[in-house]
Formats: structure tokens, C-alpha cells, sequence
């Protein structure tokens, strides 16, 4: 019993595997709230910040790969932004500075909030989340890996390794709702990645259900009413609104002391009708010149 | 691998580095958060203690180089990090920083209690982008919350420090 410092990837899950009481500590931005507040009180402690295999991101061909060490201040560097811009613009809305600084991506799917700003973006894009222990791993989908609100698949010994996504996909948008812009716990998020060589549009929504929800007939839709020739949606305002009743219809909200299950309903449809109209108005390569030119109280 | 066993009576002794001094940690509890050893166990009273969820910005402080809310920091785990409080943004001998003292003339101290995390913040910025915009100073300090002054004579203070030090007047700290 006690806090362990592991400078391994090997030494964590030796250590995991030898103490099965540890509890995982990465950047502390939830764990240690809920033990200030005296809902958490681990019997031991395995810190992952000096584990060197956990930091920072790698390209791996057509793919990055991100380090579960990885935090949202790094998430937003530029060489990273360009490659999954969506990740980016997600990662700037989360908390302040300082939480940015410490909060990781590992932690973001431990905690597995369905508030978490991240999950979206891993879900739109398809993420393969690598979880290894003492001897093996395996790569689950954010599906497998998030079985309910605040609950994950990983069984004891268990550590969320690396998370690798396509790089440079499409168009590529998220959106969130708060009452502000700093340290806010989304209301409603949404991420939208319009895959212009694929030619399917794949839309994600945070807080308006138990986990992530992919908004399939809503994707189903706008794939269908893109034209892929000329980048823009047939059937304009009309599309646009039958869009948004898609993704209100795929959500489940409900009422908590954050919002009621109506306006996280009404918000995540305009944030989902936002990002599909932003997506369409830039080009198939590159980013927007001016994302907040048109609506500047939303990030 | 640093291992910090926890004696039969599950307390921990390890050592901290703050400021550039080191501390020992003796019959601490393991979840002792670094904000409550850095006050009740090493007497460093400038980061303050407001909300513990890290929301507000009141304990800020710098973990290897990093804005940090010491609230948020299991203190056993920043063995072996080096941690600067406001006390280690302070010139030697008593006076304030450049920082500190823009503050006090641009009357951007209220009720003081945010004031310490405040000022570790704009270190910070400043430190890395040494003329900030508007809105580049409220995003550095966005997670800093001031109830008393409404945010303007801090804009202000944080505009005139980085105008001084252009101007190369005080190196600041």
C-alpha cells in the first residue's frame, strides 16, 4: 500500500498486477476532486505521470497515435491540431489553463463522463483505443471501452495505453454548449467529421445520453443530400432542419442540475445543424479561415 | 521506480522540492492533496484554498515549469517535481515582483484572495508570450476567478507589466 511512481510502462502494470487495490491517478483533474471532496479513498496509488510510453503522439502512416499521457495543452499544438483539427477546437474548451495542463485523454475515457469533451471526436473518427496489463493488450472501440455513464470495460490491472486515429480526415468540426466559455462541463457537445474521400458525413453527441451516441440516421441523411461534386448540401434550410431532427431524435437527454433533457435536446440539433453548415462552407482541404466569424458566443 | 510505502499505520514520508528547497514529508496521509501540504505541512500560505475542485484558480502554482491547481495535484506523486508557489515568484528580501506591484498601483487587489494564483498565472504568460493580447490575457487567466474587481484592473496591471518590461524597465521575476 502507498503511492507508486512507476518510470515504465512495465513497471505500472507489474505494479497494478501486484496491488490490485491501486487505484490509476493520470492528470488528477477528476480523481482528485472526488478525493477532496471525500467520495474517493484509495488504498494505494499508482501516479502514470513519469511514464515515459504514456506521453506525447506519434504518426504511424496514415494514422497518429496519441499517448494516454497526452494532455489537452498539447492536443491544441498546431503540428497535432492539423492533422485532427476536431480534437483540437474539443480539447480548447475544456476547463482553464491550468486543468488543460494536467487533464490527459487517458483520463478523459477512465473517467468515462458522457460529458467527456474528447468522446465525441474518438467516436466520430473511429478511434482504437489500446488497453494493456501485465503480459497482453488488447484494442477496443470507444463503444467497448465505455459500457455506461462513468463505467468502462477495463477489468482490474488494466491501463488505457495509446488511442490511434485516422490523421487529416475530411472536414472536421466540434461544437459545445455551456453557460460559459472557461470550466465548463458540457451541456451538449458534438463532433462532426464530413469525410469528403470517404464520402460519408459521421456525427457524434456528448451529454444528451448514458455514453456517446453516433447519430447513424442523421449521418445516414446528410451522406445521402451531400452533393460530393460540388461540396454542399441538396436541399438547403430543409436538409439542413431535417438534419437536426435526426440528431434530437438520436439523443437521450435528461434532466440534472446542469440542464433539463429539453434544451440539451434543442442544443445539441443546433450544435449538430452548426457544424454540418460550418463544415460545408469550407473547402475538402484545410481548415476555416474564420471559425467564430458568424457565431461568436459559441466555441 | 520511486515506491512510497505506506508505514503499518498507512502514513507516508517523502520529499517535496518547492522553490528550490527541499521539504520532508513526514506522517502524511496518502491523499493529502498538494495545496493542503504545501499550507499545513510546509507553512507556504500563498496559494490559497477556495474550491478544491479545481475550478477556481485560487492554489495556483507551477509543476515542472506547468500552471497546475495544487488542489488537483496529489502531493506524494509531486515527489520528485519541481514546485514554484507565489512565495518563489518574489524577489529576494521583502519586495514585490514587478508583477505584484503593477497589480497594487492598477488597484487590481480586492479582497487579496485570488490575488496569489493571479499572479502565479501571469508569470506564467508572460513568461511565454511576454506581450499578450486582450484576449490571450483573458484566456491565460480564464481559469483564475476574481469576485471583486471585475476582471479590468487586472487586464490593465497585466498590460502595463508587459509594456514595462518592453520598454526594459524591471526583468521582472
Amino acid at each position: 500500500m502507498g503511492v507508486f511512481l512507476p518510470h515504465s510502462l512495465e513497471e505500472a502494470c507489474e505494479l497494478l498486477d501486484r496491488v490490485p487495490d491501486a487505484e490509476i491517478l493520470a492528470g488528477g483533474t477528476d480523481f482528485m476532486v472526488e478525493v477532496n471532496a471525500g467520495r474517493r479513498r484509495p488504498k494505494a496509488v499508482v501516479s502514470l505521470h513519469g511514464v515515459p510510453e504514456l506521453t506525447g503522439w506519434r504518426r504511424d502512416g496514415s494514422d497518429v497515435v496519441l499517448g494516454a499521457g497526452l494532455t489537452y495543452t498539447e492536443m491544441l499544438g498546431s503540428e497535432l491540431a492539423d492533422l485532427v483539427p476536431c480534437l483540437a477546437q474539443a480539447a480548447r474548451t475544456v476547463g482553464s489553463p491550468q486543468i488543460r495542463n494536467a487533464g490527459t485523454i487517458g483520463g478523459n475515457l477512465g473517467t468515462a463522463s458522457p460529458a467527456g469533451d474528447t468522446l465525441p471526436v474518438l467516436a466520430a473518427l473511429g478511434a482504437h483505443i489500446a488497453v494493456g496489463r501485465l503480459g497482453s493488450t488488447r484494442t477496443v472501440t470507444l463503444d467497448e471501452l465505455i459500457s455506461g455513464p462513468k463505467r468502462t470495460s477495463l477489468e482490474p490491472g488494466e491501463i488505457i495505453i495509446d488511442i490511434r486515429l485516422p490523421a487529416g480526415v475530411g472536414t472536421q468540426e466540434f461544437l459545445k454548449v455551456g453557460p460559459r466559455n472557461a470550466m465548463i462541463i458540457a451541456v451538449a457537445n458534438v463532433a462532426l467529421v464530413v469525410d469528403w474521400a470517404g464520402r460519408r458525413v459521421r456525427a457524434a453527441l456528448g451529454s444528451v445520453g448514458p455514453v456517446i451516441i453516433r447519430a447513424v440516421e442523421a449521418e445516414t441523411f446528410a451522406t445521402s443530400r451531400i452533393d460530393w461534386e460540388e461540396h454542399r448540401l441538396v436541399g438547403g434550410e430543409d436538409a439542413l432542419e431535417e438534419f437536426a431532427g435526426l440528431v434530437r431524435a438520436a439523443a437521450h437527454p435528461i434532466d440534472d442540475h446542469r440542464s433539463t433533457a429539453d434544451y440539451r435536446r434543442h442544443a445539441v440539433g443546433v450544435c449538430a445543424r452548426r457544424a454540418l453548415e460550418r463544415a460545408l462552407r469550407h473547402d475538402a482541404i484545410g481548415t476555416p479561415a474564420d471559425p467564430f466569424k458568424d457565431e461568436p458566443c459559441v466555441s | 521506480m520511486c515506491e512510497l510505502s505506506a508505514s503499518e499505520t498507512e502514513l507516508l514520508g517523502y520529499h517535496l522540492r518547492v522553490n528550490g528547497r527541499d521539504y520532508q514529508v513526514i506522517d502524511a496521509q496518502l491523499c493529502e492533496n498538494l495545496l493542503y501540504v504545501l499550507r499545513e505541512r510546509l507553512r507556504l500560505y500563498g496559494a490559497k484554498n477556495a474550491c478544491l475542485e479545481g475550478e477556481c484558480g485560487s492554489c495556483s502554482v507551477l509543476v515542472d515549469g506547468v500552471l497546475e491547481c495544487a488542489c488537483t495535484v496529489l502531493a506524494a506523486a509531486a515527489a520528485g517535481r519541481d514546485v514554484v508557489t507565489v512565495e518563489g515568484l518574489t524577489p529576494a528580501g521583502g519586495d514585490l515582483s514587478d508583477i505584484q506591484q503593477a497589480f497594487v498601483e492598477q488597484g487590481a487587489v480586492q479582497c487579496g484572495f485570488c490575488t496569489p494564483g493571479l499572479i502565479v498565472s501571469v508569470h506564467h504568460l508572460l513568461s511565454h508570450n511576454p506581450v499578450p493580447t486582450d484576449l490571450e490575457v483573458r484566456e491565460a487567466i480564464s481559469g483564475n476567478l476574481c469576485r471583486c474587481t471585475g476582471y479590468g484592473r487586472i487586464l490593465a496591471a497585466v498590460h502595463a507589466v508587459a509594456a514595462a518590461r518592453a520598454n526594459g524597465e524591471g526583468a521582472g521575476s
